[in-house]
Formats: structure tokens, sequence, C-alpha cells
């Protein structure tokens, strides 16, 4: 998904995936690169408990299984829900381990209290914000899905959604409907400085939890850094440990101007010497008047 | 479709209330071979509807030598473990149907995949 044309815009997910685009997709060697690399970072936030047992996963939008086969590497058991055809013959084609499920997730996933010890779903989950169809009502759909998902899962289980939210509003959609079904957990995001690393997992666990992943890349070292500053969708790493929470009045925390924390004095100084450092050679030097705090309506 | 797989699928249908077990309609089984661990089918029959399975097993063939309860001394019997296994995880169901007990909606299977979609007033 580079900065062409979002899927989500083009058409509705099992149009979309369609044989050619299902083939396409699955033989696309970057696109199984990230997939891999993706659900590993899943499985690394799910944190299961590291004693041999083969756990029962679901995961969600499974399409032609490459997360799902990363799940059987890693040696559990799981089942596979997603709403394209087209994509879900090619998963069984491949022979994947999972048995899988045509079904929309929307419509609330058609399983039994408490079967799952797990739940993840890579690249999947931000398609229910969008109105597909006129009948759609995306909150109503986000909460259909995140009820059904609750139930399913096992005390103690926790679900791990990556997700490419469009923007601040949508990735405030999707924690408050998974908070309000009664999900502790929050958004953890990974190289939250580079436009081209970042990356958004939604960490949500049945029931209290004092568990709390640490995001990656905060300090910027691995990942190469990008010149947008794309900054302003909720704080740069931190996982937000909400619980339950009422309904937010006003603008999402994430869309004001208000972050100074995020380009706080320490940023602006490490981000200019990167600049530097990769060859730029217009960067003023810092002197003591650098990132000052400014009168507001400066 | 496993029995696995089976025994967690329930209808969705907006009111149903007793959506649990799917009848099963059998009409193309296929087997196919499954690694055998003792360990996971311990941790599966802790969270299986053992009743359900046994109607499940009935449908596909396979219930054959299953017990109506089984023991603490059965989940480490490995005559028991093996025929438990084969049920659970080698026989497939790969064209047929699943019927809502309440509605008597059938959700088709085809290829092994169970279409859950729902139409419109449904949901």
């Amino acid at each position: 998904m580079g900065k062409s044309e979002r899927p989500e815009h083009t058409a509705p997910p099992d149009i979309f995936y369609n044989e050619d685009e299902a083939r396409k997709y699955t033989s696309n060697t970057r696109m199984i690169a990230i997939q891999e690399k993706l659900t590993q970072r899943a499985l690394e936030l799910l944190a299961l408990p590291l004693d041999g047992t083969p756990r029962l996963l679901l995961d969600i939008g499974c399409g032609s299984g490459l997360s799902g086969e990363a799940l059987t590497e890693a040696g559990h058991a799981w089942l596979g829900l997603d709403i394209s055809e087209a994509m879900l013959d090619v998963a069984v084609e491949r022979e994947v381990e999972g048995d899988v499920l045509l079904g929309d997730m929307g419509q609330g996933v058609p399983l039994r209290q408490g079967v799952f010890d797990g739940a993840i779903s890579i690249s999947a989950v931000q398609w229910l914000c969008n109105a597909d169809r006129s009948s759609h009502e995306p909150r109503k759909r986000l909460k259909a899905f995140f009820e059904s998902l609750y139930r399913c899962l096992a005390r103690g289980a926790r679900a791990v959604l990556q997700v490419y939210p469009e923007n601040a509003m949508q990735a405030e959609m999707m924690v408050a409907a998974a908070m309000k079904v009664g999900f502790s957990g929050g958004l953890v995001v990974d190289y939250p400085h580079s436009t081209r690393a970042k990356k958004f997992f939604l960490v949500l666990m049945v029931g209290p939890s004092s568990y709390a992943p640490q995001a990656k890349g905060l300090d910027g070292a691995d990942e190469p850094m990008s010149e947008d500053e794309d900054v302003d969708m909720g704080e740069g790493g931190q996982v937000r440990n909400e619980g339950r929470q009422r309904k937010r009045h006003g603008k999402p925390k994430g869309s004001s101007k208000s972050g100074a924390q995020l380009k706080s004095k320490s940023w602006v100084l490490k981000k200019k010497a990167q600049m530097r450092g990769k060859g730029y050679t217009a960067i003023p030097v810092d002197t003591k008047y650098t990132a000052r705090k400014r009168k507001k309506g400066f | 479709m496993k029995l696995l797989t089976h025994n967690f699928l329930q209808c969705h249908i907006k009111g149903v209330k007793n959506g649990y077990p799917l009848n099963i309609e059998a009409v193309k089984i296929e087997e196919r071979d499954a690694d055998f661990d003792p360990d996971f089918l311990r941790s599966m029959f802790k969270r299986i509807d053992w009743k359900a399975f046994l109607v499940g097993a009935q449908a596909l063939g396979c219930a054959e030598g299953l017990p109506e309860a089984v023991s603490e001394e059965q989940l480490q019997d490995d005559g028991f473990l093996q025929k438990f296994h084969h049920a659970l995880l080698e026989v497939c169901l790969e064209e047929g149907s699943l019927i809502c007990p309440e509605t008597g909606r059938r959700f088709p299977v085809v290829k092994g995949i169970p279409n859950m979609l729902l139409n419109e007033d449904e949901v």
C-alpha cells in the first residue's frame, strides 16, 4: 500500500480482492515479506506463553493465508475468516493448515464464547471504517465485530490487530469501538517518526491487565527517517491504557495542534542532526533560540 | 471444514438464541492427515462441547469408538487420543450444508469453506 489510491477507496474488499488481485497479491514477494514481518510482530505483541503448547488463534481477514502460514510456522493452530471468496480459494489451493470461513467481520464473527487463546489481524480491520455499501453503518459494524471478538476470546486472551488507519479519526474510531465493548489496551505505534515504516497495532486485552507492550523505533534508530512530518496522529509510540472511557466530546486527541510533546526541543534537535547526517546542507545552526517555546499566536 | 471448527461455529443471525450447534448435512467428505499432538488434543478437549462433537462425528461417519463421556484416564490413553485426533482433525467436510437448529437457515460448505455471509435482513 504505497502513496497511491487506498484499496478501501477503490471497491469493497470482496470485489477488490477478486481472482486476479488474489493471485497477484499472493505471488508478490514484497507482499509476502511484509505480511510475514507484520505477523511476526503481531505474534510478538500477542506475547503468548512460550511453553511449547500450540494455541488456537483466530486470524481475522486471513485472505490467502499468508499470515496464517506464519502462525503455523510458529506452531499454532488457527481458524481464518475472510470476506473474499477468491482469496480464500487461494488459501485452500495452497493447502494452509487452518480452516477458513467465508464471512463478513462487520456482521459479527460466528463463533461461540471463550474458545480462542488469541486473535490477530493483518491489514484488515480498517475496512470496517468505510461504508462500502449504502446500507453499511461503520459504527454498527465496528460494534458487531468487536463485541463478537470479545465474546469468542478466552479470559486473559489478547487480540492484536494491525491496521492502516486513513487518518486520526479512523484510528480513534477503532480504539473507541473496542474499548466500548470491554476490551482494555490501546494503540501501539511502531516507528512513529517514519511515514514509511510507521505501523499501527491495536493491542486489546480481555479483562483488566497490566500488560504494557513496547513500541519499536521510538528513537528512530533502526528504520530510515522520512522528511515528511507526519506526526499528528496520536502520540508517538506509547500504549494508551485507556480502559473503559466515556464518549469523547470535541476533537479526537491526536488531531489538534497542541503537539508540544511531539515536537519537543530534543526532538527538533535530533531531527536536525539526522538531516545533517544525511547530507542536507541548508539546516540552520542550532542556537539557544532553536525550538524555544513561542508565545501563542506566533 | 474440520470438526474442530464446527464445534466453535454458531449461527449469528440477529435474534437467534439457540444457534448452536449447527446441524451437518454432508455431501462430500475427505480425509487428510494431521500431526498428532497429545498436548494440543488435551488442550482442545477442555474447550470442546463433547456432545456437539459426537453429533458432528456421527454426521461425518467417524463416531465409531468415541465414548459418550470422557474420563481423565482416557485423556492419557493413546488409543482414545488417536480416535479423538482422527475425528477432530482429519475428517473434513468438503461439500454440504450447516443448518441453524433454530431457524433452519442453511450455510453452504463449498471446497471445505463454510459460507457464513448473512443477508441484509439477518444482520
